[in-house]
């Protein structure tokens, strides 16, 4: 029997009114996978979160998110957003945000929080180790412990695809070398795409590698491969050269420029 | 001093305007709480300004006034709240036209009406102490649409406040929430509009949360807080009002911006002590 993706894209172009920024995009992700996304900032990283999550439609091509329509889908996807700067001085506490994470599309049934919620917001919280911190606010916490609130709220959710958007990018490292062993934990259960600049970190431990801009060279390896290089013309090739360990880089080409 | 307190509201217009201050502080301390939180100030003052339009045509047609501002704030609400939805950025502009064409709008059909106006200077800078017994109701029954509203859609209206993409990925149903709250901020300013005026409508929606954000970490606290402050603010507006015979809406605004400033003050204060 033939595994079933969670997503699948196929041949999908997309972008904002006349402004093509995905073009002839496809790409497919199974239950077990652990795939990170890199591309340079603007190479369509945001408008392919997006696509994934059904706000805005493609103009071409297909998309489906467990079998179904992305609008449908997403209710499987644990969304991790970036922390924004002007939600450090809204008043919540980290509890009421993580029973986010168990909101429903029907008003009624989100009048109260209920027994199985409570259950469920406890457990995300335990997962990322932030269950002792329910009670404080967020602007209380550093990048890291933010960080970690927002997958428990994606977790609340008890979805099948966890997807993260720039999971590192207001937290020092150590916090960052947490968050990352934390993901590799949950990829026993969760399927995880990850989409970021940040090439280091994500080569160190997702399963399998991709880049995106404007197109998507994905082919289910971890090498990066002089063609990812090539088409995703942008991406951080100093990086790739100085500060990645050498298995990431297939073949000895690029040799002569390791330190 | 409760002697006191007695003879002033042994008057009956007192009564009804202390009433009318229960009402519309809890309609503008909840309201007032989402529209800071949401960051949508100028959108309520657009809709204040809007409604002026409906208070012209109204009387231009020989209705109460206060129909057609109704009719304009919810109006205006919708429009305003759909440009919002469809581009964050685009609606600031769309909502700087509404807020003066609904003035001009107002200005033209009230100078189209002959006869004596005083009554409309009501509109602008309000009259408290000239509220009906219809006032009264109209206030009440928008107070107790505000209290429900939020009770019942309390969890999906923080996490649209807080984080409208996630909300939308849970599939909460986000514009029919989102726009709901506009029509009630219409409605809320329209009778909030009727007590200090439309010009210090702003003041009296946004100064009491804007308090209690300095001093409260949990948003139900902060909708309580700005609802009890609100009224406080407004019964010691009231009193003075009475005393020095100066017209209570203005009394009310400079007793919340000093209040605000004095606990803007108190919070640096301490945090400065505790850092």
């Amino acid at each position: 029997m033939e595994k079933e993706p969670v997503i699948s894209i196929k041949n999908l172009w997309a972008g904002y009114e006349a402004d093509t920024i995905l073009e002839d995009i496809s790409f497919e992700m199974f239950q077990d996978d652990y795939v990170g996304l890199i591309g340079p900032n603007g190479g369509g990283k945001t408008t392919l979160i997006r696509v994934i999550l059904g706000l805005i439609k493609p103009d071409r091509g297909t998309i489906t998110v467990m079998g179904q329509d992305p609008v449908r889908g997403r209710r499987h996807i644990g969304y991790v957003s970036q922390f924004q700067v002007e939600d450090k001085h809204f008043p919540v506490s980290v509890w009421d945000v993580v029973a986010m994470g168990r909101l429903q599309p029907n008003l009624q049934k989100n009048f109260g929080v209920r027994t199985h919620d409570k259950q469920a917001i406890e457990i995300a919280l335990e997962q990322t180790g932030m269950l002792d911190y329910r009670k404080r606010t967020m602007n209380e916490l550093s990048g890291g412990q933010r960080q970690r609130v927002y997958i428990s709220r994606a977790l609340a959710a008890e979805p099948k695809i966890l997807l993260l958007d720039e999971p590192t990018s207001s937290v020092d490292s150590q916090s960052s070398n947490q968050l990352y062993d934390l993901l590799a934990e949950l990829n026993d259960h969760i399927a995880i795409l990850l989409i970021s600049h940040d090439l280091t970190a994500i080569s160190t431990y997702v399963k399998t590698i991709g880049c995106v801009n404007r197109h998507l060279v994905y082919q289910g390896s971890k090498e990066l491969t002089n063609e990812m290089i090539e088409v995703g013309y942008g991406c951080p090739v100093d990086l790739i050269a100085h500060g990645v360990p050498h298995r990431v880089i297939a073949g000895h080409q690029h040799e002569g420029h390791h330190d | 001093m409760i002697e006191q307190l007695a003879t002033i509201f042994s008057y009956e217009f007192m009564r009804n305007a202390l009433i009318a201050s229960l009402w519309v502080s809890l309609a503008t301390g909840i309201i007032g709480s989402l529209v800071v939180l949401n960051r949508i100030v100028s959108l309520s003052g657009g809709i204040a300004h809007a409604a002026y339009g409906g208070v012209g045509i109204a009387y231009y047609l020989g209705q109460d006034p206060m129909i057609g501002a109704l009719l304009f704030s919810t109006v205006s609400a919708l429009i305003m709240g759909v440009a919002k939805r469809k581009s964050r950025s685009g609606a600031d502009t769309l909502i700087g036209v509404m807020w003066t064409i609904g003035m001009a709008i107002g200005i033209i059909f009230i100078s189209l009406t002959p006869g004596y106006k005083a009554n409309l200077m009501s509109y602008l800078f309000g009259s408290i102490l000239a509220v009906s017994g219809t006032d009264l109701r109209l206030m009440a029954l928008i107070a107790f649409l505000v209290l429900g509203f939020v009770i019942f859609t309390y969890r999906s209206l923080l996490a649209i406040s807080y984080d409208e993409i996630f909300s939308t990925v849970r599939n909460v149903p986000v514009n029919l929430v989102y726009l709901t709250m506009l029509v009630l901020i219409g409605l809320t300013v329209v009778v909030a509009m009727r007590m200090v005026g439309l010009i210090m409508v702003i003041a009296l929606l946004s100064i009491p949360p804007a308090i209690a954000l300095n001093h409260f970490k949990d948003v139900r606290g902060i909708m309580l807080s700005s609802v009890l402050i609100s009224f406080l603010l407004c019964f010691l507006g009231l009193v003075i009002s009475f005393q020095t015979n100066i017209q209570a809406g203005p009394v009310i605004i400079l007793l919340a911006s000093a209040t605000f400033l004095i606990s803007s003050l108190v919070r640096r204060l301490h945090l400065s002590k505790n850092s």
